[in-house]
């Protein structure tokens, strides 16, 4: 991206004043330096060197403003910053810091712009650039999209060594030394004769002079930290209990709050009699709010046996009340009135369709909720200078201005204390719990109110994963796969998401057909058509967004297609991979899971490949068919991010992300009865529990041309390869999830 | 009510039927133990109750029989349990809310099964839910916890 990022900008920046509404301001704004959030904190004993460093007399702090939900991102970024900055990781401490518009998220633009990750032509990248530059307008301080290492990995690396030259400089000017006779270590400029200046003394003077700007970042070969596996941060505390998350949040004179909204989601609260509740032991308060009503008591659980207790009658909600409806929209979206994007339209689709022999097939993908274990929560305090906000979230700066909004107050006034959370898969992009905190607590002026959802109601009221359904037709011919033909339709996500923010966003949704149309596969005669359904019921991003229905889609029917050739499952994706870094995870899971030899009677190896964020996944999965039901015995996984940034970290999240993907693929769903949610519990939606869990063998592969992150890529293959597996071992083709509906697991 | 927590006793003042976990984290301030479900479903509650790994969302304050200990009487950042330096080696946690319920289960069953097999360590743990899916690791370093302590006592 660097060789044409400063035309591609450059010719942003000329065509930025005709595209929107705010861009001439924009423009403005992304030429002026950001502003710096620090500053204004900091006394005169600190010096702020970069967004991301603060040292002062206290100690060194490395501010990691992307949000850490067990993905260990505090301590991938304070491993960056501490690379250059010549730090140990036991002298500093990492602090999500307050969140600030030099906090931008440039990585995500990757993936809004329309164009294939493995498309780098120009065209590509000055798409990208304009993106870029929308989200520093916007500011968007936001995690998701496995970019966190992306967006840190030079930005970071480049604080940190700013810092420390900076701080080399401070002393120079202190012991009249040159620079270039100093050198860094743990914390320290050492003098020639080896006396070490701490950095927290050298602060003060850091302070008064300009940080120098121009420096060079290291060598790979110099690395100490990064590509190493280093403990993390949070792993002593994660170890012994002693990790506080929002919800474990104390604060003196707290009272604690929990709410029941509509479970018709958006619908109204048209009468509610609280008259048991109110005299219930500990109830301090019940208070309407947006679509509900909350109680406050003096305890949590006491809390929610009021809420329970009272009698309310619900609107009707705003969209279809039973499954067979979303379903129906669904299927009637496969119209060219209803057509969002078709970026990949090769050879010629319509002419191979008609010679035929036609394959075919239709697929179904359900909601599905996030449900992290931790429940969600938040507490806000409203005082009458300031409002201060503790939550787990991974869009600080939207809960910031939605706050203000609902308090009355400048953003400037809203401070957010962005608190560890107990994992996100993307439900913490959504900040419904915040804004009715914030309303709780404006009732009650000085308190602080901590909210706390019971998992029924973050259950029932989470934005979930979206519906989706896709119909594949394609050809074979002389043993191999010739046309493939893929629709998919689905609500859009994106609008969903941004329209509970108040941003509309216009132009196609590329999630709709993301891990799909870009596939670095060349059939020879190939088209992807994205479908966009009405809206129905709340859809966000879930772990891999639109890539988690469409990887499935895609691999499955490409399998299918491969089987109809008489292909072998393997060869014909490598035969058909255009990609080089695609093509070797292929071969690195074909050599893993010794593809070549023949499993034994009643075992089935299914591969599967889906590119998503850029980043090329492959995974094999073997599967034995028993008296009782389908045992998921192994998995291998290969994945290229450019750059492993800690291979424990990178194994952990892979591991992680394969349980994720399978356990939801076989058992769990969400659907709507009487407009309202049926799950209520993990009873109901309850993913893989160990008994399940496969053994699973990952690989980081490093030929890609940039770093990226592996939050998300490890998902959308893994209900394909398990399909595929399925399919070897028994006949039985699985189209739809969850898969338990068509075959029993043990 | 009288309850003895990591060998201290509290007197609290609560309903009979509010469940330990609630008693534990918003009348004594105890955070290790975690609210996950409420109904038995995740183990994220799990405490010991004279050495039996308990859901303490479904125990009842008053039917609390024997002194309780929870995480953090297990073991602390400074004196480690053998469980817990498994964790620690193995990295086990990702976003770690689940990790105080999965160690005390472990515990429990390493205290009764000093050598499980990987069926036993299955049938112990699912109980205990993991969204971050980090079963991989928790299986390890319940193996790695079992030979520390066998070799501690030879
Ligand atoms: S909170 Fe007790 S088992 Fe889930
Ligand atoms: S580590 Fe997140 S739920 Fe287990």
């Amino acid at each position: 991206m660097s060789r044409v990022g400063t035309i591609a900008r450059r010719s942003f920046l000329i065509g930025s004043v005709a595209v929107a509404g705010g861009v001439a301001f924009g423009a403005y704004a992304y030429r002026r330096p950001v502003p710096n959030p620090l500053l204004d904190q900091i006394g005169p004993e600190s010096a702020a060197i970069t967004p991301y460093v603060r040292i002062d007399a206290g100690g060194i702090t490395l501010i990691t403003p992307r949000a850490d939900s067990g993905q260990g991102a505090y301590s991938v970024q304070a491993a960056l910053i501490a690379e250059e900055l010549d730090v140990t990781l036991d002298q500093i401490t990492a602090d999500p810091g307050l969140p600030g518009p030099a906090y931008y998220n440039t990585a995500l633009a990757n993936d809004a712009a329309p164009f294939a990750a493995t498309d780098d032509g120009l065209v590509a990248n000055s798409a990208r650039g304009f993106m870029d530059v929308m989200i520093k307008l916007l500011g968007l301080q936001i995690t998701g999209g496995s970019t966190t290492v992306p967006d840190s990995f030079e930005k970071l690396r480049m604080a940190g060594a700013v810092a420390r030259e900076t701080l080399k400089a401070a002393a120079a000017r202190q012991t009249g030394i040159p620079v270039g006779d100093l050198r860094t270590q743990d914390g320290a400029v050492l003098l020639p004769d080896g006396q070490a200046l701490p950095y927290t003394t050298l602060a003060p003077v850091a302070a008064d002079i300009d940080p120098v700007t121009d420096v060079t970042l290291r060598d790979p070969s110099q690395w100490r930290l990064v590509g190493r596996a280093v403990t993390r941060l949070d792993m002593v505390a994660k170890s012994t209990g002693t990790q506080a998350y929002g919800i474990d949040l104390e604060l003196d004179g707290m009272v604690h709050a929990t709410v029941r909204t509509n479970p018709r989601r958006g619908g109204a609260m048209l009468d509610f009699d609280a008259t048991a509740a109110e005299t219930m032991r500990g109830v301090r308060a019940v208070l309407p709010i947006t679509g509900g009503v909350a109680v406050v008591a003096d305890n949590t659980w006491r809390a929610i046996q009021a809420v329970n207790a009272i009698d309310i009658t619900w609107g009707d909600a705003p969209y279809p009340p039973e499954m067979d409806a979303h379903w129906a929209a669904l299927e009637n979206s496969f119209d060219e009135s209803a057509r969002d994007s078709r970026r990949r339209d090769d050879g010629d689709v319509d002419a191979a369709l008609a010679k035929g022999p036609v394959v075919s097939a239709t697929y179904r993908a359900p909601y599905l909720a996030h449900a992290p274990l931790e429940p969600i929560s938040a507490t806000v305090q409203v005082t009458p200078d300031r409002v201060d906000v503790w939550t787990g979230t991974q869009i600080p700066r939207f809960v910031q201005t939605n706050v203000a909004r609902i308090v009355n107050r400048d953003p400037d006034q809203v401070f957010v204390h962005v608190q560890m959370m107990g994992g996100s898969f993307g439900h913490r992009l959504e900040d419904r719990v915040v804004r009715e905190a914030a309303e709780i607590a404006a009732q009650l002026p000085g308190t602080p109110v901590k909210l706390t959802y019971s998992r029924e109601e973050d259950m029932t009221h989470d934005d979930t994963r979206q519906i989706a359904m896709a119909r594949g037709r394609g050809t074979v011919r002389d043993g191999r796969v010739e046309t493939m033909d893929l629709g998919i339709a689905m609500p859009s996500i994106i609008a969903s998401q941004m329209g509970r923010q108040g941003l509309p966003v216009p132009g196609p949704d590329m999630q709709i057909v993301a891990g799909a149309w870009d596939q670095p596969m060349r059939i020879p005669n190939c088209r992807v058509t994205g479908y966009r359904a009405p809206e129905l019921a709340p859809i966000s991003s879930w772990r891999s967004v639109g890539a988690s229905t469409n990887g499935f889609f895609h691999d499955v029917f490409l399998d299918e297609l491969i089987h109809a050739a008489g292909a072998d499952p393997m060869e014909e994706r490598l035969r058909l991979c255009w990609h080089d870094p695609s093509r070797k995870t292929l071969e690195a899971v074909a050599e893993m899971s010794n593809w070549g030899a023949p499993p034994a009677p009643g075992v089935g190896r299914g591969v599967a490949f889906c590119m998503s964020f850029g980043v090329p996944a492959a995974e094999v999965i073997e599967v034995t068919q028993t008296t009782d039901g389908i045992r998921i015995d192994n998995v291998w996984a290969a994945l290229d991010v450019g750059r492993v940034v800690d291979p424990v970290n990178f194994e952990n999240n892979v591991q992680g992300g394969v349980v994720w993907a399978l356990g939801h693929a076989i058992n769990s769903e969400i659907t709507y009865a009487d407009g309202q949610v049926e799950q209520v519990n993990y009873y109901d939606a309850e993913g893989m529990r160990m008994y399940q869990a496969p053994n699973i063998m990952v690989r980081g592969l490093e030929n890609g041309d940039q770093v990226r992150g592996v939050g998300e890529p490890m998902v959308p293959p893994a209900a394909a390869a398990l399909s595929n597996a399925i399919f070897a071992a028994t006949g039985q083709r699985i189209r739809e999830m969850p898969m338990n509906r068509f075959i029993d697991f043990v | 009510m009288k309850l003895n927590v990591n060998g201290r006793d509290h007197e609290v003042d609560v309903e009979p039927d509010m469940p330990l976990l609630w008693v534990l984290r918003d009348e004594l301030k105890i955070k290790g133990v975690k609210y996950g479900c409420g109904v038995s479903q995740c183990g994220a509650c799990t405490v010991h109750i004279d050495g039996e790994a308990v859901r303490s969302c479904q125990t009842a304050a008053a039917d609390v029989w024997d002194p309780v200990t929870t995480i953090e009487g297990l073991g602390n950042p400074e004196n480690l349990h053998a469980v817990q330096a498994a964790w620690l080696s193995h990295q086990v946690a990702q976003c770690g809310y689940c990790q105080a319920g999965q160690m005390m289960q472990a515990a429990a069953l390493l205290a009764e099964n000093p050598a499980p097999t990987d069926d036993d360590i299955d049938t112990a743990m699912s109980g205990n839910l993991c969204r971050c899916g980090t079963y991989p690791r928790i299986r390890a370093a319940i193996k790695t916890a079992a030979a520390a302590i066998a070799e501690a006592r030879e």
